[in-house]
Parts: structure tokens; sequence; C-alpha cells
């Protein structure tokens, strides 16, 4: 597709966790958890992970498909940090060299009696090409949608 | 050995018919001779064993014969393929803070 066009987009998960503010919040801060849930347990290998965790501090990601043909690249800069209560970063997706998407994600920490809510908004700019979570969750749409009509069957 | 994406057909395709679907519920229960299968679903035993073999193909379920008994099972790996399929579906960030919830549930400090 080489035709130009950017998505506007903003979706927001929402998961609650059996942990305090401060075990959820250090799963951000501390590099080495970071990359546990973040980088590690997707078909890829993980050929760069560095996190400076301040405001203002890059991240940098970069993995490359288990063919070595692709890579992808997340570049974010941490906006803003609450401690223990919320973090806003923006960050870039790239395929090889091609950017395919920009991106504020807000990660709110709120407590809920013993649990943890957490809030995960992003708000997003596809650009041509993207593969962005958007662009699944019209596919995952359109998927369930096959699913249900098969079911109709 | 059937490919990945045949395999996956054949489970969804399995899966998308009410009656199937009422075999491999009853099943998860545990096994059962096709008789026993058909009493409650109210079609013929010939109808049954037709749902039975799609089923079997899909690697749904397993049947096997003793004297003159057909016994029906559940294959768990049958299922499998249908839940990895969709767990395969999930957004990216879906899937990080999923780990994160098992990062979160297996460290103490």
């Amino acid at each position: 597709m080489t035709e130009r066009s950017v998505v506007h987009s903003t979706f927001a998960i929402e998961r609650s966790y059996p942990a305090s503010p401060e075990r959820l919040f250090a799963a951000f801060s501390d590099p080495a958890k970071k990359r546990r849930w973040f980088a590690e347990g997707e078909e890829f290998q993980i050929e760069h992970f560095e996190v400076d965790f301040r405001v203002g501090g890059i991240e940098t990601a970069r993995f490359r498909s288990k063919d070595g043909r692709q890579t992808f690249q997340n570049d974010t800069v941490y906006r803003d940090i609450l401690e223990n209560r919320r973090i806003v970063i923006a960050y870039n997706m790239s395929a090889g060299q091609t950017r395919i998407s920009a991106s504020l994600a807000t990660f709110e920490f709120i407590p809920n009696g013993k649990d943890t809510d957490l809030v995960f908004t992003e708000q997003a700019a596809f650009f041509e090409g993207a593969d962005g979570p958007e662009i699944r969750k019209e596919g995952w749409r359109l998927l369930l949608g096959q699913l249900e009509k098969e079911l109709a069957r | 050995m059937l490919s990945q994406t045949a395999r996956v057909d054949r489970v969804f395709h399995a899966l998308g018919d009410p009656t199937r679907r009422a075999i491999v519920e009853k099943l998860c229960e545990g096994p059962l001779s096709v008789s026993r299968l058909a009493e409650p679903l109210d079609i013929t035993l010939a109808a049954v064993v037709q749902h039975l073999q799609v089923l079997e193909k899909s690697g749904l379920v397993r049947t096997e014969k003793a004297g003159r008994v057909r016994t029906c099972r559940i294959e768990p790996d049958g299922l499998t393929v249908a839940e990895k399929w969709i767990m395969d579906r999930r957004s990216l960030w879906q899937r990080r803070l999923n780990r994160l919830g098992n990062l979160l549930a297996e460290s103490d400090d």
C-alpha cells in the first residue's frame, strides 16, 4: 500500500491486578521486570532493550522476526511519571526503517481494595502500512464476525 | 500431518454446528458410547455418527471400538488449537498486560 493515510484512534484496556499500586508501578520502573512482560514472550527475538525511567528519559526496544527478515522498533519517551499513580509515554513504532505509528499512552493505577486497577489509554495516529493495535482490533472484530457467521450456519 | 491452517479450519468448521458443539460439551463431562450420546440429542444414530466423523477429522474427538460398543472421548489438544488461534489474535497490549499479571502473580517483592 503506497497511498498516504493517517488513521486516528483512541482505545482503552482495563485490567485489575491482585497487587498494590507500588508493586504494579515497580513492574514499570524496574527495567528487568518491564522487559519480562513488555518485551519477552512474543514470537520474535529481542535485539535491544534499554530503559531510562524518568521524565524525558528514553526507552528503546528492537525486535527481529524469527525468520530474521523484519525488524520492529519501539522508541518511547517518558512524558509524565507520578509515582505509583500514573505514567504517560509518547512512542513511535517502526517496521524496518518505516515509522508506522505515533502514540500517546497513559497508564493509570487506581487502588481498589486489595487490588489495583490499571487503565491503559492509547491515543494514536497510525500511518500507511501500520499494523497497530487499532488495525488489529479491527481485524479481531472482523474475525469474530466471521466466527459468528460460521456459528450461525 | 495437517498444516496448522488446515487444523484451525477443521476445528472451527466442526465447532460451527450447534449439534456438534452439544456433543463436545457433553463429552467434556466424560467419555460416552455413541448410543448414550445420541439419546438426549433427539437425532438419528446415523446423524450422530456423521457429526462424530467431522469431529474426529478435526481432532476434537476420538472414538474407539471395543467389541460392539464405540466409545467417544474428547481430545484436549483439539480445543487447544482453537484456544491458541484466538489467543494469538488478541492485541499486543492485551498480551502484554496478561504477562504483567503473570509477573505480579509470581513475584512477592
